[in-house]
This record gives C-alpha cells, sequence and structure tokens, in this order.
C-alpha cells in the first residue's frame, strides 16, 4: 500500500491548514455561502438535510488497519459512531459538525488520510478494481496507476474549477469491476499486438440524467504518456465542457455533441503540446509506484491439502460451507482466498458499519490479511490476502459482529445511496426501499436460485446509486411533491455494459416488494438453465417483464 | 488609481480596464479581444480575454503583448485557468493578470498557471489576499511556477 513520505505529509497537513482557515474565515462572515461552498465541497463537505456530510477518502478503496481505527475513533468523538461506505470507495459521515471538521481533517492527517476532491467540480477518487493485485484474472495490478493519477490529480491547478464533477476509474483484470465504461475516463490496461502492457482510454462515460456508455478515445497509449494524456482530454473539457446548465455539463455530453472523432481530434492537438514535456512518466516513477504494491509475504500453502480441509470443515458445518462459497471468492495465491464482508444484513443501511465494526475488522486484518482492507463500490468490505485454513476462525468472529450475511452478489447486496433519509438533493427516500426489499427477499434459498442479481437504487437524478447499470435499476421520482419509484432493467456495468431501460410508470413505495416480486418470478419463468437474470432480459426484451408487472388486477 | 497585487506585492495600476467605447489609442489601455483584433499594430498594445475567449489568436503575437488579462466574471468558471497556463507555456513572458470574481483561495492555483498578476473586484482584502499565495510549498505536478513534477524531484 501507498506510504507518504515528508513531501505527501507536507501537502496534506498544508490543504488541512487552509482549510481551517477557510472555516474560520466562513463562521466569521468573511467567505460567503457562495465563496464557501466550492471550497468545502473540493474538502468533501456538503450541507444535508440534517447535517453536514463529510465524505472522506479512501484512494482506490485501499485501507490500513490503522487508518480504520483511526475511522472508528473519529466516528465516535466526532459522529454518533458509525460510517458509510460509498459507491466511490469512499467513506461518509453523516453527522460531523461544521466548526470541527478541520479538526477531523488534521486527525485524518495523522494516519495519511484525508477529504481532498471528494466532491466538487474538480477530479474525484480515482477508484479501481476492489480485488486488484489478488485476482486470478488480472493482467497487471492497476492500483501503482491509480496512485500516480492520485497525485497527479490531487490539487491539480488547472482542473479544479471544471464545468462538473471528473471521475476516473481504472481496471487491470479480464473482468471489470471498476465500471470504467460509466466513468468520465475509463483507463484499462491492455497489452498491444506484440504484448507490451499500455493504457486503452475510454472517455465520456457517465451515469445521471443522461447515462451513456464511454467511447474509446485511444487503443492503446504507452504508460508514459498516461499523465500527459489524460491531462490533454481534462484541458479539451475544461475550455469546451458546457457551463451553462449543470445537466449538460458533464464530459459526455461533450464528447456527444462534437462527435467522438471531433474529441480525440481535439485531444491530440492538445496532446501534441504536452507529449514529452516533463509530466511524461519517468521509469523510475513508473518503478517507484509499483514498489508499494509487492506482494506480502504469502506463505507457500499445498493448494490440494489446504482444499481438502476446507471442504471437511464447510461438509461439517454447511452454514460455514454457504458462507465460503457465496461471500469468498478465488485468489491468485494457492491456498488463499478473497473474504468480501457483507454491509448488507437486512434491517441495516446497506453500507453501513459501526465503529465497533470498525475495529473488529481492523483487528482481524491484522491477524488474517497483512493489515489491508479495501472498500468497494458495492458498499462492502474486503479482507484480500487470507488463508483459506484461516477461513473458518475468521467466520465465527464475523459472524458475531453481524458481518457474515451470506448475500455477497445476490439481490440483498443492493447498492443504495444515502436517499432522503441524508441526502438534501434527493427526490425520494432510498434506504426504507431497500430495506423492505432485503425483508421480502430474505431466504436464502431463494436468492441463491435467482442467481446474481445487481439491484441498485439511487434516490434521484444523480445516480450515486448507479441506477442505470444495475440489473434491476431502482430511481426515486417526484411526482407532485409525493415520493415515486420508476424501474430500470437490463443494465450492467461489466465489459458488456449497458444502460438500463424505464419499465414504465413509477410505482409507490409500499408497492416495491411486490414489483420486485413480479419482475423475478417473470425471469424464474422465461429462464432458460443456464441463464442468468441478464441473459433472460436480453434475450426476451423489456415486454414480458412490463405485461406481468402492470397486468390489470381483475 | 486601483491596486492590486503583482509578484507578491501591493502596486498601483498604471492600466486602463477594456471599454468597448474607449479610444484604443491610449498607450496604458487594455483592449477587449476584438479591439486587439482588429489593431494593425500590436506591438505593445494589452489585451483581456473573457470565458469562452481562448488564447489562440493570441499565440503568433506573444513576443509583442506586454500584458495579458483574463477577466473572472465568476469566480466558478475556470476556463481562465487553462488560459494562463496555455500563454505561458507557449512562451508568452509578458504580465498575465487575473481580473474580476475570482477568490483568495484561488490565487494559489491562479499562480501555478502562470499568473503573476491579481486585480480583485473588491480590494480591501488585498493584503490578507496576499499570504494565500503561500498556502501550499510543495505541489505534486509540473505547472509554471515549478515546471517539474514532484516524481521528478522527489529524493
Ligand atoms: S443519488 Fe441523489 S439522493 Fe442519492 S445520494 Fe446521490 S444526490 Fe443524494
Amino acid at each position: 500500500m501507498y506510504v507518504y513520505d515528508e513531501y505527501d505529509q507536507t501537502i496534506v497537513d498544508q490543504r488541512v491548514a487552509q482549510f481551517r482557515d477557510q472555516t474560520d474565515r466562513f463562521l466569521a462572515g468573511k467567505l460567503t455561502e457562495g465563496e464557501f461552498l466550492p471550497l468545502r465541497l473540493q474538502n468533501g463537505l456538503y450541507m444535508q438535510r440534517l447535517a453536514p456530510m463529510l465524505r472522506i477518502a479512501v484512494p482506490y478503496g485501499l485501507l490500513n488497519s490503522t487508518q480504520l481505527r483511526k475511522l472508528a475513533e473519529i466516528t465516535r468523538v466526532f459522529d454518533k459512531g458509525y460510517a458509510h461506505i460509498s459507491t466511490r470507495q469512499n467513506v461518509q459521515l453523516n453527522w460531523p459538525r461544521l466548526e470541527e471538521v478541520p479538526d477531523i481533517l488534521a486527525q485524518l492527517a495523522t494516519v495519511q488520510m484525508h477529504a481532498i476532491q471528494t466532491s466538487g467540480n474538480c477530479i474525484r477518487n480515482t477508484t479501481t478494481d476492489q480485488y486488484a493485485g489478488v485476482a486470478t484474472d488480472e493482467l497487471e495490478d492497476p492500483r501503482p496507476y491509480c496512485e500516480i493519477i492520485r497525485q497527479w490529480s490531487t490539487l491539480h491547478p488547472e482542473f479544479a474549477f471544471l464545468p462538473r464533477k471528473f471521475k476516473i476509474a481504472v481496471c487491470g483484470s479480464r473482468q471489470d469491476r471498476a465500471a470504467i465504461h460509466a466513468h468520465d475516463i475509463g483507463v484499462e490496461l491492455v497489452a498491444n499486438a506484440s504484448g507490451v502492457v499500455g493504457c486503452k482510454i475510454l472517455a465520456g462515460g457517465g451515469l445521471g440524467r443522461t447515462p451513456v456508455i464511454g467511447s474509446v478515445i485511444c487503443d492503446w497509449l504507452e504508460k508514459k504518456h498516461l499523465l500527459t494524456y489524460l491531462e490533454a482530454i481534462l484541458r479539451v473539457y475544461n475550455q469546451n465542457g458546457r457551463r451553462d446548465n449543470k445537466y449538460k455539463a458533464r464530459i459526455k455530453i461533450l464528447v456527444k455533441a462534437m462527435g467522438v472523432d471531433a474529441f480525440r481530434e481535439a485531444v491530440e492537438q492538445e496532446w501534441d503540446q504536452l507529449r514529452d514535456g516533463p509530466t511524461t512518466l519517468t521509469d523510475e516513477e513508473i518503478e517507484r509506484a509499483r514498489s508499494f504494491f509487492t506482494e506480502p509475504a504469502y506463505r507457500e500453502l499445498d493448494a490440494d491439502s489446504v482444499k481438502e480441509r476446507l471442504d471437511a470443515a464447510s461438509a461439517s458445518d454447511p452454514i460455514f460451507g454457504n458462507w465460503v462459497r457465496r461471500n469468498t471468492v478465488d485468489h491468485r495465491v494457492a491456498g488463499y482466498r478473497i473474504v468480501n464482508l457483507s454491509l448488507k444484513a437486512t434491517g441495516y443501511a446497506p453500507g453501513d458499519i459501526t465503529d465497533e465494526q470498525l475495529e473488529l475488522v481492523a483487528d482481524l486484518a491484522d491477524e488474517y490479511s497483512f493489515g489491508e482492507i479495501r472498500s468497494t463500490h458495492q458498499q462492502n468490505l474486503v479482507l484480500a490476502d487470507v488463508q483459506a485454513d484461516d477461513l473458518y476462525a475468521l467466520w465465527q468472529r464475523l459472524q458475531k459482529a453481524g458481518l457474515a450475511t451470506p448475500n455477497h452478489g445476490y439481490l440483498t447486496d443492493m447498492i443504495c445511496c444515502p436517499g432522503g433519509d441524508y441526502c438534501s438533493l434527493a427526490n425520494a427516500k432510498s434506504i426504507p426501499v431497500a430495506e423492505a426489499i432485503q425483508c421480502r427477499f430474505n431466504d436464502l434459498d431463494y436468492l441463491y436460485d435467482l442467481g446474481p442479481i445487481e439491484l441498485n437504487i439511487s434516490g434521484c437524478m444523480n445516480a450515486c446509486g448507479h441506477h442505470h447499470i444495475g440489473h434491476i435499476g431502482i430511481l426515486g421520482v417526484d411526482k407532485k411533491g409525493e415520493e415515486f419509484y420508476q424501474v430500470c432493467l437490463g443494465g450492467s456495468q461489466s465489459k458488456d455494459a449497458s444502460i438500463g431501460k424505464i419499465l414504465g410508470p413509477s410505482f409507490s413505495q409500499q408497492d416495491m416488494p411486490d414489483v420486485i416480486d413480479k419482475i423475478l418470478a417473470t425471469y424464474l419463468d422465461l429462464r432458460t438453465e443456464e441463464e442468468l437474470f441478464l441473459d433472460t432480459y436480453r434475450r426476451v426484451g423489456i415486454e414480458p417483464f412490463k405485461e406481468r408487472v402492470y397486468v390489470k388486477a381483475d | 488609481m486601483s491596486r492590486l497585487i503583482k509578484q507578491g506585492r501591493i502596486i498601483e495600476d498604471n492600466w486602463q480596464a477594456p471599454d468597448a467605447d474607449a479610444s484604443v489609442t491610449g498607450s496604458h489601455q487594455i483592449l477587449d479581444l476584438e479591439q486587439w483584433l482588429a489593431l494593425e499594430d500590436k506591438a505593445g498594445r494589452a489585451v483581456m480575454l473573457e470565458p469562452g475567449q481562448a488564447p489562440a489568436p493570441l499565440f503568433d503575437h506573444l513576443g509583442d503583448i506586454p500584458l495579458v488579462a483574463v477577466n473572472f466574471p465568476v469566480f466558478t468558471d475556470g476556463r481562465g485557468f487553462s488560459y494562463g497556463r496555455e500563454l505561458r507555456e507557449r512562451g508568452f513572458s509578458g504580465e498575465l493578470r487575473a481580473c474580476g470574481h475570482f477568490i483568495r483561495d484561488q490565487m494559489t492555483y491562479l499562480h501555478r498557471c502562470g499568473f503573476d498578476a491579481f486585480q480583485m473586484a473588491e480590494e480591501s482584502g488585498l493584503e490578507e489576499a496576499v499570504a494565500s499565495l503561500a498556502d501550499f510549498s510543495e505541489h505534486y505536478q509540473a505547472a509554471i511556477d515549478q515546471p517539474l513534477p514532484l516524481f521528478r524531484r522527489r529524493h
């Protein structure tokens, strides 16, 4: 994991001091509300419905146990004893006090954390695969490039007042777990014809009001050019992106308006100026970044005997066996498994975690997973390097803490934004809808029979809950002051990315479990043996679902 | 005469703000882009860019221009940051002045993008604003004030 040196620490400390001064000036009436707004947003601070919300950056979802303990302490001292994992792998506090935010930031800085650019019209936290470095299908670890991008984008002087927010994701594996098609820029590590790994660059993807799948701007770029190329894209966007209408300000609208070819040409033209300049990455810098993400001290294990023992343990305790099957994933190294900790227990807001759970996970990470933890855009946590022989002990402790719900990847492992309970932009609440669906579909056998399904809920058009790319998406809408929910089907965030289609007129909150029930029943009726939800949907289209859901009751 | 911050000090301004009706002959008159484009002899003449007026037309005359002013009618419109940097990257060495409604918290970024003069809509806070230029002593990126990115300087 990346470790700050004195330069990184200086920059973060100076940002804390700068923000403290900005907060003081605001509280003293020397900065207007309007002036303070972008300044606090660039430090992750929102003014929400009930209290401010502070979004803390977790660069590409990587945390160590010390940081987790600090977060636990912060939620206890400054907040109500719990935190929320966001869909950008960040951590959110729902109840901090404005006057105390500089102190929270100072605390974070002591463990190499910050809230820089977690909001605002600037380059946001770069996200990636939660299984980076341990996935079996990985071409190259994307995290060194995320860190390189993090440093380049942090307090970038030219791109702090963009037309709109700007999100970058990097993926280095065959399966895309970073949703690179749904980002302003997606970077994919790919090999060219001669086997050299470089970067494929996508631009203009995004969710929100007008969901768009990103377009390929460059098929293959030498790694050393990554930053100058990104800079060229940002420069074209900063100068030409629309600023007259916030809903048309994202880069996806610019790419559409110009056309991909003209956009690419404009980028190449800017790039001519920047190419081979000082921002060109050196081999040493790439090596330095990579040196932080080397293998931990794995033990050499005999895969067969480990498997035998795990199978035996699974057989003697089927509940454990089921959890292993559902919530753990193959690891690149023999004898190890990747463990998903579900933050989707029924009755708790998806993605919420208490201070005690945070501390427990920190302890477990130290004991079982080299002290590292990952946060995921599905709002869960991951212990990435667990020896299969330790799984039983780990599971017992997770279970006691409510962190072993065996629903990873299934319907109730839904993505859900904070919605109307917290967020001042919301049209409707999202947490109660999630909860009602979790309560209705809490029969595990039924869930497993349905197979993996991604259900995503957003409380408004801003789509923080990624509803467009859920297999089933739910969007809160406002109908004459009342909260309604629109459903879309067929979205996907994988490499075959697609945007969900709207099913039809929206529903009231209480109808939602029934609506989901009918959608699932339609799938179960129509599926062939091997089909997952998305396959069936793609084969039969939206009509059968529509008919079933909107059939008039007689 | 109005005051402004130049190279970290507060000084009196000896330039006139652009005025569509002003005579364009005064030697210390800043011209708007249209007036400036219409000039036959551009030597020694200053020009102001508004958001949406990319600096490309200036590129062939950079050696002749003593002052480019970039106006920020609202501080959230960040196009001017790119304009400044592009002008410097192409070798402009005259005064690069930010004008209008930018706020002091942006000055360190503006300075990094090549601006060396700051004319604020509100002159009362100039003394305090100067301090903002020192908000950061270290930076990751290459920019005009520090042409090497941190990764080429780390030791
Ligand atoms: S999707 Fe809307 S309601 Fe939900 S968190 Fe984002 S802005 Fe708030």
